[in-house]
């Protein structure tokens, strides 16, 4: 016998040890039996070994934690910020610290306990009224200031329209490094912040660190890491910062909030897209990937040709220059798979290509691909699911 | 009303062709052209009618780009040249950029959202507080009220009227204005204005903040990302190979029986 638990690799609730055992989500160390189901569940990551002697020497240090900036607007937070406290936990379990989330709105509601739940050890909290919409010199103000004192040594932001308005100007005021959009964050052996991104449009990747500041900071699109399954179960600390503002830490005032009834397309947590492009030549023949995308309950994707030609809305673009999505399946109709194109969807899992010419870039990272004309694949494709 | 236009020159990366058989990027021969948000953002400071100082830093090539931007309309260019500057990252681009504004009156500073080479979209809140202006970025329309801008920020799901007083930074996008095209006027009589060519010295920038050695970020490795290798292509009558791939995908239960 000997004492296992379930790793963040495992995205179930239970899991079947053989012998009528099982193991759930925060059941922390059981015993199991040396069964097939045991060494299987060893070998795919899913569960790890006590090992006292390892978690004695690896008591979590104090301080230089890696932090998450979570946005929130009318007291909701995006998915994104979720995808990058599980990217964070990664992180600050490589470097045995802390993971923490600073969290600035006018009144808590349930946010931190759903920070906590998705990884945050800690929530650093700051209520106040002049923090209810976000503003960028009250923001820049509050982290800032949380920075210097706290000495947190990786800080991470959603590159939203939020994240990439206030990061540059925290890194600014602090003199620290920042890079954009970045797809891959590891720790090195000097246990520094090893930041991947994407850079000449997408045609080349570079490799970022920042050696000689702290903290270390990143902004990373929505859809790019992986959030970690919800454990309400998890326990972590708020921690309620005290913040002294006035009117004049504004520099702006934000006038009216207008939310447009432009249904905008959830694509970065969707798990079926379709997608179409320039090859379907006409508004008309668009409808044919929307009567898919419908028919498989997915999203409608594009291409940026097929939204500069007007057959629909920007919020559906996929890439470079629109969203980066990793759905479990992308179906690219008549979509040539121009670099910028595929940086945005290439972490799909299964990605079928449809495209009448067969030296199109995007059968080059096709799992699945069909030459032929889409006017009459689609079609066929859609009686063929509903039969 | 004076206002300065931060623009910069890259390659136009839509353009850029990798070699099939290496994989590698094509560097020769990609055309460089002015960052397009920065042509747009050129265009906003001809239409509110100020006078106009176009920016920019880089190689004695950039040139180029501003004087496209002065046969577009604008009244003053200068050019931030030095090897000094090079290797910048945004935080020294963004310090040298505030060395040379803080040298000039201004009322207004407008920038394109983010350069197409890089995508960062921070030079302009990084410029921005090091001459601790308001900013407001993501602009998609701008009014100015005496002195005060008010301008609609854009936001995933709609937009937020925002306003500061001047003077200001902005960082535009594309959805404020189609930028003109110059006239053949425009075009002859940039080639008789005067382009500032100036070095660290001449704007007083602090050597500790601007260029490589001083940028907080550092490049490690730059790679070809490897694309997944090609999977199968299905092959048959249309009607055969639509049944194969729905077979596949509820093989895998990425589509269920309906």
């Amino acid at each position: 016998m000997a004492k296992v638990r379930l790793t963040d690799n495992f995205s179930g609730f239970f899991l079947d040890l053989g012998t009528g055992v099982t193991i759930s989500k925060g059941d922390g160390f059981i015993e199991a039996p040396d069964t097939i189901e045991l060494h299987q569940a060893v070998s795919n990551g899913y569960v790890d070994f006590e090992n006292e002697e390892k978690e004695k020497t690896q008591k979590i240090k104090e301080g230089q934690e890696v932090w998450v900036f979570a946005e929130q607007r009318n007291g909701r937070i995006p998915q994104v910020v979720f995808e990058l406290i599980g990217k964070a936990r990664e992180l600050a379990k490589k470097l045995n610290v802390k993971a923490g989330a600073v969290l600035l709105c006018e009144k808590e509601k349930d946010m931190p306990g759903e920070l906590i739940a998705y990884g945050a050890d800690k929530v650093y909290l700051a209520e106040n009224p002049l923090l209810k919409n976000y503003n960028t010199g009250v923001c820049t103000k509050v982290i800032s200031d949380l920075i210097k004192k706290e000495n947190p040594d990786i800080v991470m932001y959603g590159a939203t329209h939020i994240g990439r308005d206030l990061a540059p100007r925290i890194a600014q005021r602090i003199t620290t490094g920042l890079t954009a959009d970045c797809t891959g964050l590891e720790i090195d052996d000097d246990s520094l912040l090893i930041q991947t991104k994407p850079a000449f449009g997408g045609n080349i990747m570079a490799q970022i660190k920042c050696p000689d500041h702290k903290p270390q900071m990143s902004t990373v699109r929505p859809g790019v890491m992986k959030m970690h399954e919800k454990d309400k179960g998890r326990t972590g600390k708020v921690i309620k910062i005290m913040v002294d503002l006035n009117e004049n830490d504004s520099l702006t005032r934000v006038i009216e909030i207008v939310k447009e009834n432009k249904c905008v397309a959830n694509l970065e947590s969707a798990e079926i897209i379709v997608a179409g492009g320039r090859g379907l030549g006409t508004r008309e023949n668009f409808r044919h990937i929307e009567e898919l995308a419908g028919l498989l309950c997915g999203e409608v994707g594009a291409s940026r040709a097929a939204v500069d030609a007007g057959w629909i809305s920007k919020d559906h673009q996929v890439g470079q220059t629109g969203k980066t999505v990793r759905p479990k399946l992308y179906i690219a109709c008549g979509i040539s798979g121009a670099i910028q194109h595929r940086t945005g969807m290439q972490n799909a899992g299964i990605i079928v290509a449809i495209n009448k010419d067969p030296n199109a870039m995007i059968f080059q990272i096709a799992d699945y691909g069909i030459v032929g004309d889409l006017n009459k694949v689609i079609p066929q494709l859609i009686e063929g699911i509903k039969r | 009303m004076n206002i300065v236009v931060c623009v910069k020159q890259v390659p136009n990366t839509n353009e850029v062709k990798t070699d099939p058989k290496t994989g590698t990027l094509i560097r020769e021969g990609v055309p460089v052209i002015i960052n397009p948000e920065d042509k747009v953002a050129v265009e906003a400071a001809l239409q509110l009618n100020g006078n106009v100082i176009v920016l920019s830093m880089g190689p004695p090539q950039a040139e180029e780009a501003l004087r496209e931007a002065l046969a577009m309309g604008a009244h003053e260019a200068m050019l931030l040249c030095d090897v000094k500057f090079a290797g910048s990252d945004t935080w020294a681009t963004a310090n040298a950029l505030a060395a040379a504004i803080k040298r000039l009156s201004y009322d207004l500073i407008i920038c394109g959202r983010q350069a197409i080479d890089g995508d960062t979209a921070q030079v302009g809140p990084q410029l921005a507080e090091s001459l601790a202006l308001p900013q407001i970025s993501y602009v998609q329309k701008i009014e100015i009220n005496e002195n005060k801008i008010i301008a609609h920020r854009e936001l995933e799901d709609g937009y937020e009227i925002v306003e500061a007083k001047l003077p200001a930074l902005i960082t535009v996008t594309k959805e404020l204005h189609k930028p003109r095209y110059a006239s053949l006027h425009g075009i002859n009589s940039a080639y008789e204005k005067e382009i500032k060519v100036l070095t660290a010295k001449d704007i007083g920038a602090d050597e500790k903040t601007v260029g490589l050695k001083s940028s907080p970020t550092k490049v490690k490795k730059i790679f070809t990302p490897q694309g997944k290798s090609a999977g199968v292509k299905l092959e048959g009558d249309i009607k055969t190979v639509c049944q194969k791939l729905i077979c596949i995908l509820k093989e895998k239960e990425i589509i269920r029986e309906f």
